[in-house]
């Protein structure tokens, strides 16, 4: 049975890949993610305001009160180095670089255009084998238009592109007028592969203190019908590798991504509730459905459900939408 | 060949240690001010691996006091250790025990020393002589720098002399002047330093050193017959001693080019009028004279003494010219009752013995007088050195004179005349004002490295900062010029003044010393066309007579906009190097930023980043202002006190509080330090920007910011509403809780001047607005719209009458705070975690407290200078306070308890036997009064009363002799206060002995894990996995457990508390340690500023700090055994949450993270191990059985 598919140019032995979480904070439990068969493995994301958020605090505290009065100029030793940049990411990624044989791929979480982006060299140096650029940004300022953040888009992703050498996913939200256009423009922009889609995590309310307060629910099964959606009307339009994320939990879901055009599933939340050892199980399934179908590779599948390639292309847009408030109708 | 060494811009206290470290293989320290970072650079250099001249890393320890240093040194000496120790003032005065054993065993070693003020009727951090004069005698020689320069040379020399005369040195400079000035030098390299020690003289040295394979015994006891004897062998070693000093510096001169003698003469070669000094003052007296003789004064010269002890007579007599005739000695020190100071008897003493000898070096015997200049870092300037040379010209010049005052009692001050200002017309001199907490001396020091270090000019950068903690301003003295700078004295006359806040200019005459045509640099909220006529009336008048250039910046601006915070120090600097012109503009930016790489670098791009956004943006929002010719303001400046404020305040203070300390004169000064309290209020300092604002329809009257607020600047009060019949309109109030006829009134009242605006109290509210979550019952706005309503608001407040103490639950927190604070605006740091603790005592306890305070940071927001908060409630009573010092304040407060006991006794004696005559009822009453509720102390307070006006009427010897005592026989609540660096470390023996005492005093420690008033240095008190200074890995130990050893006395009542975590549990500690008759001993979680985090949020730590076991709270009270009880109960639940969920919330913690993530893992780990231990531990007490004590006493 052939598993194998290309992701930004990457040979991998299977579709499943653990997306960016914390299941690769630990070498152990990276290495068992490799042991249980993922094909490739997203680290976990360097986020942007930790960079600079930490640096600043850190500058901030340790000359808090200092040089304001005689006998105590300052509250702090002067260490001889800290390491406040990515260091401690980039170390990680070169050592599951050393420990692991399948593909690292990193990921820089962040909204702007700004010194960070020379961490993506950094990344690349480290060691990895590809780049996930997770552009988390939540417009709530009513003065920036659309096109200009999708103008912040186009830019950094340019200038990521020109720094390194690996290749870009980027990770994209859901939130655009037009998302064919704009994987289009990201391409042109340097982007090698698109993964859909970020989750926003919502916050929640906590009513005894009246604070607002982050909450992480894991991912939902129904939530993968967006990305798949937006896999089969890109697969074709676009020459980037695509990726789905959100709610994959069992070896069907893997089956639907790739037959809406998708050249990895990535998964997280599953993982999380149940393990490494989920991959194996789930490959396992995949094979089984694949021998009980007569499907003889993944790329036999690839795309097969594409809006291009259904014979109903309008059950990708609006008349699907109609369709399924009429089978609601009692 | 010539070397070419490196030039570096340094202060003093870096130039020593520089050389102490290269030449040391141990150094044992202990924390003082200003000798401090010596200690704490070399642990720096050891951390990061820097080398000795042998090659290998000295080791770096901290002691618990200088005792514990000088006893380290000795021992680490004695078993062959090249060895060295850094201190000054009372730490120097602690070494002296060893000091004597270290000389009288012929030991080399250099103690490097910052010669401090001693406390005396008051303490002092800063510079002079008192403290070195006072070991002159023990056998060290003693050797003097006088600049940086020198300090970094004379350590060498006092290096290399020890080791070759065997006798121990001491080094000195003067504190702050020298110690914290910073110079441009030239660096001694490493292989300067290996060729000027003698290898021999060191491999001698090793070969004295206690060795069991040569075994021998030092430290005998001797008798009548061989003590004296064995006294006098060491002659010859001090005999030798200035030869050898001499050849040093020969060979020094032979390395370098830079020549020093153990007498240096300066002046005149036929110089008829002499001044004989030490230390940095002589810098600034050979300024003047070469300024004097340029001006035609005739032949005068000063002597700079370098080698004190031992003292050549040979030496000094042949430096003098042979032409004087009279002598001026300076004496940067005073020895009351003596005949003269010490410097000035040596010269006496010399010159007559060269008199008195056959060589007769002089034609007539000079005429020798000695004064007294500089003490507590007096500035020492050029007129008053020109004033010694006019007493001089007199035909009986005044003897035992003092320079720099106004002594109008005994009329000792010689007049100077304050418009002599010599500085220098090449040199460049800057002055700038800011905020402590706006960058600007860190910006100005980089300045000055940059002027130093990237041209020519040679440099010099002095600071100083005001005596508060909390929006303290700062003004920096910075002078550069082509030729070496000797100006040890603040700048007279300055070229340019940087304003680095706009409302500095109405509290300090900034442009005082700025010369005509020079620039000021305002950083002003107004633009260059507004700006004007915002400025105050004075400031107006001097830019147009002094013909000003005048640029104004919206630095807070353009830092916001470029992510600097509140931080407005590059943009200062930048602009002060655009206007200044002492680079090329683009070379400027470019070392500024180069700069910026290297201060910021290390703590991440992100910071060098916005940095250097800073700097780009600066330049196009700098304008120079075009102004007219017309004052256009004519406010007059307000008064510096208000006038209901008392004469002293008014006449003394005031002036202090207006940077004219120096102008008032000795009559005006009380004779034995004493100070009248409540004086804080008077000195409305308006440092916030913003207040909080009480929102009466919110409030749920709990009082928590009341108890919060570290400087007493919210109150609460619960009031009959008749009261409110001339209440200010804007005043507000609501109907108190509690009372159902509606009769009271409730109000919660700011004092916005007051007030540092550290939002404590918005933090703690718990009180929410249903329709917008975010306002609470206290928010924070804007103080400059409320400043004038709201200080009619207090003072309509502060006239309604307290609530009756006797109808207070005094154990229950709302109620505790309507008690009146008599601690109030203290200038502790804004959002100060002690003070609520000490405050709350107050409260509690004000109107019959007496405190000994134990130096450190409650001695200083308490006690100096020139106002201080302890007060007084509206019968004249309050808090007596007192500070001794440091080591001693346990037993200094057992001193208290003691006299305090022993007069009620003898109060008690008296009364027994007037029974008769006062009445044997109200005797008896008296006599065996309970005095443990406030109800009790009110009845007695009305008996002491009444017996007072039945004695009055008497003539009974006896009754005259009970009205000197009579007030003891109203019970005093004595309290011992302190924080961890003298609880758990200098002060801790002192600190057990009273715990044994079983006598009834309370101990308040203060616990903030760090030494938090010298900068943060690790106490026994630092957490596991802490960074401190002393502790730059993470502190491998854990805290010491000072209450399990208080409970192991099972009398003595322990409290361990964190007001933010438990206020009622606090609260009610406070009341129990109170009432037990015995000792008490309470340990305050004290948040502080050397944790490095925002402190408004210091009460959420607290909690977090508990709740993950890290600081237990509990209460042990002996008195529970009696009753069957176990005395203790733990009122935490044990570690809940993780500890790294605290720990990592906090600089000191999270810091270890980015420097050694591997150790921080490994301490975190242990820390959590830790905290379950502890939480095993208290709970197996707390769990054991003691009713079987009750059942003892019941068969």
């Amino acid at each position: 049975m052939d598993l194998r598919t290309n992701y930004l140019g990457l040979e991998l032995k299977n579709p499943i890949i653990p997306s960016a979480s914390p299941l690769s904070e630990k070498i152990s439990t990276a290495k068992a993610l490799e042991d249980s068969g993922a094909s490739a493995i997203v680290v976990y994301s360097l986020f942007e305001e930790q960079i600079t958020h930490e640096s600043g605090e850190l500058d901030h505290y340790l000359s808090l009160g200092a040089e304001s009065y005689s006998e105590a100029t300052s509250y702090f030793p002067e260490l001889e180095e800290y390491k406040t940049g990515p260091y401690e990411y980039l170390d990680h990624i070169a050592n599951l670089k050393k420990s692991l044989e399948i593909p690292i791929i990193g990921s820089l979480n962040g909204v702007s255009k700004g010194g960070w982006v020379d961490y993506a060299k950094n990344i690349q140096d480290a060691g990895a084998d590809a780049l996930e650029l997770n552009i988390y940004y939540v417009p709530t300022n009513p003065k920036v238009t659309s096109s200009q953040i999708e103008e912040m888009y186009i830019e950094t992703v340019k200038a990521i592109a020109s720094k390194v050498t690996i290749p870009i996913a980027v990770k994209l939200s859901p939130f655009f007028s037009s998302m064919a256009n704009m994987a289009i423009r990201l391409e042109e922009a340097g982007a090698k592969g698109l993964v859909l889609f970020n989750r926003f995590y919502q916050p929640d309310f906590d009513l005894e203190k009246l604070e607002v307060v982050p909450n992480l629910q894991l991912s939902s099964n129904w939530e993968m019908r967006l990305p798949l959606r937006w896999l089969a009307i890109l697969h074709g339009q676009v020459n980037l590798s695509l990726a789905a994320t959100s709610g994959i939990q069992t070896h069907i879901d893997v089956i639907k991504t790739m037959m809406a055009g998708g050249n990895v599933a990535m998964l997280a939340s599953e993982l999380l509730k149940k393990g490494p050892k989920r991959i194996s199980e789930i490959l396992n399934d995949l094979q089984n459905w694949m021998v009980e179908n007569e499907y003889s590779s993944i790329k036999q599948m690839q795309g097969s459900m594409s809006q291009k390639s259904v014979a109903d292309p309008a059950a990708f847009e609006r008349a699907n939408y109609m369709k399924t408030l009429q089978s609601y109708s009692l | 060949m010539e070397i070419k060494r490196k030039k570096i811009t340094i202060d003093g206290n870096e130039a020593a240690a520089k050389v102490a470290y290269k030449l040391s293989e141990v150094i044992a320290i202990y924390p003082i001010t200003p000798s401090s970072p010596m200690g704490e650079l070399s642990d720096a250099w050891s951390a990061e691996g820097g080398e000795n001249i042998f090659g290998t890393i000295p080791s770096v320890t901290e002691m618990q006091s200088e005792g514990g240093a000088s006893g380290a040194v000795h021992g680490s000496l004695q078993a062959g250790s090249l060895t060295t120790t850094f201190t000054a003032s009372q730490g120097l005065l602690l070494m002296i025990p060893n000091m004597y054993k270290i000389a009288g065993e012929l030991t080399p070693t250099v103690f490097h020393v910052t010669a401090r003020s001693l406390a005396a009727q008051a303490l002092s951090i800063f510079g002079d002589h008192s403290d070195v004069m006072q070991v002159r005698q023990t056998g060290f020689a003693m050797i003097a720098s006088n600049s940086v320069q020198e300090v970094h040379d004379i350590a060498a020399i006092a290096h290399k002399a020890t080791l070759e005369s065997r006798i121990p040195f001491l080094h000195f400079f003067d504190g702050f002047r020298t110690s914290h000035e910073i110079q441009k030098i030239e660096e001694l390299t490493i292989s300067d330093l290996k060729q000027f020690v003698d290898a021999n003289a060191i491999h001698q040295f090793r070969s004295r050193a206690m060795n069991p394979e040569k075994p021998f015994l030092r430290g005998t006891a001797q008798n009548p017959d061989v003590y004296f004897q064995g006294r006098e062998t060491v002659n010859k070693f001090y005999n030798q001693t200035p030869e050898i000093v001499q050849n040093a510096m020969d060979k020094f001169f032979e390395l370098t080019g830079r020549k020093y003698n153990l007498f240096d003469y300066y002046g005149d070669k036929e110089a008829k009028r002499i001044i004989v000094i030490m230390g940095s003052g002589a810098e600034a007296a050979e300024e003047t004279v070469d300024y004097l003789m340029k001006n035609n004064e005739e032949k005068i010269g000063i002597l700079k003494v370098r080698l004190y002890r031992p003292f050549s007579v040979k030496h000094f007599i042949d430096a003098l010219p042979k032409t004087v005739e009279k002598i001026a000695v300076l004496d940067r020190t005073k020895e009351p009752g003596s005949i003269g100071e010490p410097l000035y008897l040596d010269v006496v003493t010399a010159v007559s013995e060269a008199m008195a000898s056959d060589e007769k070096p002089f034609e007539k015997m000079p005429i020798i007088v000695g004064g007294r200049y500089g003490l507590s870092s007096k500035e020492f300037t050029p007129s008053m050195i020109k004033s010694v040379f006019d007493n001089l010209k007199e035909s009986k010049p005044k003897n035992h004179f003092t320079v720099g005052i106004i002594d109008d009692v005994t009329f000792t001050s010689l007049p100077f005349d304050k418009s002599f200002i010599i500085e220098d017309p090449h040199a460049t001199k800057c002055m700038f004002y800011g905020l402590g907490s706006d960058g600007t001396v860190g910006a100005n020091k980089n300045s000055i490295k940059i002027i130093g270090e990237e041209t020519e000019n040679y440099a010099q950068g002095y600071f100083v900062y005001d005596s508060k903690k909390s929006g303290s301003t700062t003004v920096s003295h910075l002078r550069f010029g082509k030729n070496p700078i000797r100006s040890t004295y603040l700048i007279q006359e300055t070229d340019f003044v940087g304003c680095h806040l706009f409302v500095l200019l109405e509290s300090f005459d900034v442009l005082a010393n700025i010369k005509k045509g020079g620039t000021f640099l305002l950083n002003s909220p107004y633009s260059k066309d507004e700006v004007w006529d915002h400025l105050p009336k004075q400031v107006q008048e001097s830019i147009i007579e002094k013909q000003l250039k005048f640029y104004v910046i919206d630095a807070i601006e353009v830092a916001k906009n470029t992510g600097m915070g509140g931080r407005i120090n590059t943009v200062m600097q930048t602009c002060f190097f655009a206007i200044s012109g002492i680079l090329p503009k683009d070379e400027a930016i470019a070392q500024i930023k180069n700069s910026i790489k290297k201060t910021y670098g290390k703590k991440g791009e992100a910071v060098v980043q916005k940095n250097f956004e800073a700097v780009d943006s600066t330049l196009a929002n700098l304008y120079e202002v075009k102004y007219g010719t017309e004052v256009t303001n004519q406010n007059a400046p307000k008064p510096i006190v208000s006038e209901k404020a008392p004469d002293f305040v008014k006449d003394v203070l005031s002036q202090l509080i207006a940077g004219k300390g120096d102008d008032v004169p000795v009559s005006q000064m009380p004779v034995d330090g004493t100070f009248p309290t409540a004086t804080a209020k008077w000195e409305k300092r308006n440092v916030a920007n913003e207040v909080p604002v009480w929102e009466s329809e919110l409030c749920i009257q709990c009082n928590k910011c009341v108890l919060a607020c570290p400087h007493a600047a919210i109150r609460a009060k619960v009031y009959d509403k008749t009261e409110l019949e001339n209440a200010p309109e804007t005043f507000k109030f609501m109907d108190a809780r509690g009372y159902k006829d509606g009769s009271k009134a409730y109000t919660i009242q700011v004092a916005v001047e007051d007030c540092t605006g550290c939002s404590l109290c918005v933090e703690v509210c718990p009180a929410k607005d249903k329709t917008e979550v975010k306002r609470k019952a206290i928010n924070m706005s804007s103080q400059l719209p409320l400043r004038e309503t709201e200080r009619v608001n207090l003072d309509f407040f502060l006239d309604l009458p307290e609530f009756d103490r006797t109808k207070i639950r005094v154990d229950n927190v709302a109620e505790s705070q309507l008690l009146q604070p008599l601690f109030e605006f203290s200038g502790a740091c804004p959002g100060c975690g002690e003070t609520p603790y000490v405050k709350l005592v107050s409260q509690l306890f004000g109107d019959r407290l007496i405190v000994a305070n134990a130096t450190g940071c409650s001695s200083i927001y308490g006690g100096n200078l020139p106002t201080t908060p302890w007060a007084k409630n509206k019968d004249g009573r309050g808090p007596a306070w007192n500070n001794s010092l440091f080591e001693d304040n346990a037993e200094f407060g057992l001193g208290m308890r003691l006299a305090v006991d022993r007069q009620t006794d003898y109060a008690k004696e008296l009364l027994t036997k007037l029974k008769n005559e006062v009445g044997v009822e109200l005797a008896e009453a008296i006599i065996s009064a309970p005095q443990k509720t406030e109800e009790e102390i009110k009845l007695q307070r009305e008996r002491v009363s009444e017996l007072k006006a039945k004695l009055e009427k008497s003539s009974n010897p006896d009754a005259k002799e009970l009205l000197t005592v009579i007030d003891y026989l109203i019970t005093r609540s004595v309290w011992i206060m302190g924080g961890d660096g003298w609880a758990y470390d200098i002060g801790f023996g002192g600190l057990d002995h009273v715990l044994a005492s079983g006598k009834n005093v309370n101990i308040l420690v203060l616990d903030t894990e760090v030494y938090s008033n010298t900068g943060g240095q690790q106490s026994k008190a630092t957490g596991l996995a802490a960074v401190a200074k002393f502790a730059a890995s993470g502190k491998g130990n854990p805290k010491k457990d000072l209450a399990k050893i208080a409970m192991s006395y099972g009398n003595v009542y322990v409290a361990q508390v964190a007001m933010g975590k438990s206020d009622a549990q606090t609260v009610k500690a406070f009341v129990e340690a109170e009432r037990y008759d015995g000792v008490s001993i309470i340990i305050a979680y004290s948040h502080c500023i050397a944790h490095g985090y925002d402190l408004k949020y210091g009460f959420e730590h607290q909690t977090l700090a508990v709740d993950t076991g890290y600081w237990p709270i509990f209460r042990f009270n002996p008195d529970n055994v009696k009753e069957g009880k176990n005395p203790l109960k733990l009122d935490y639940k044990g570690p809940k949450i993780p500890i790294t969920d605290y720990i990592y919330t906090e600089t000191r913690y999270k810091m270890l993270t980015k420097s050694n993530p591997e150790r921080a893992k490994m301490l975190a780990e242990l820390a959590q191990n830790q905290a379950e231990e502890v939480w095993k531990s208290y709970s197996h007490l707390a769990e054991q059985d003691f009713s079987f004590i009750k059942n003892n006493e019941n068969q």
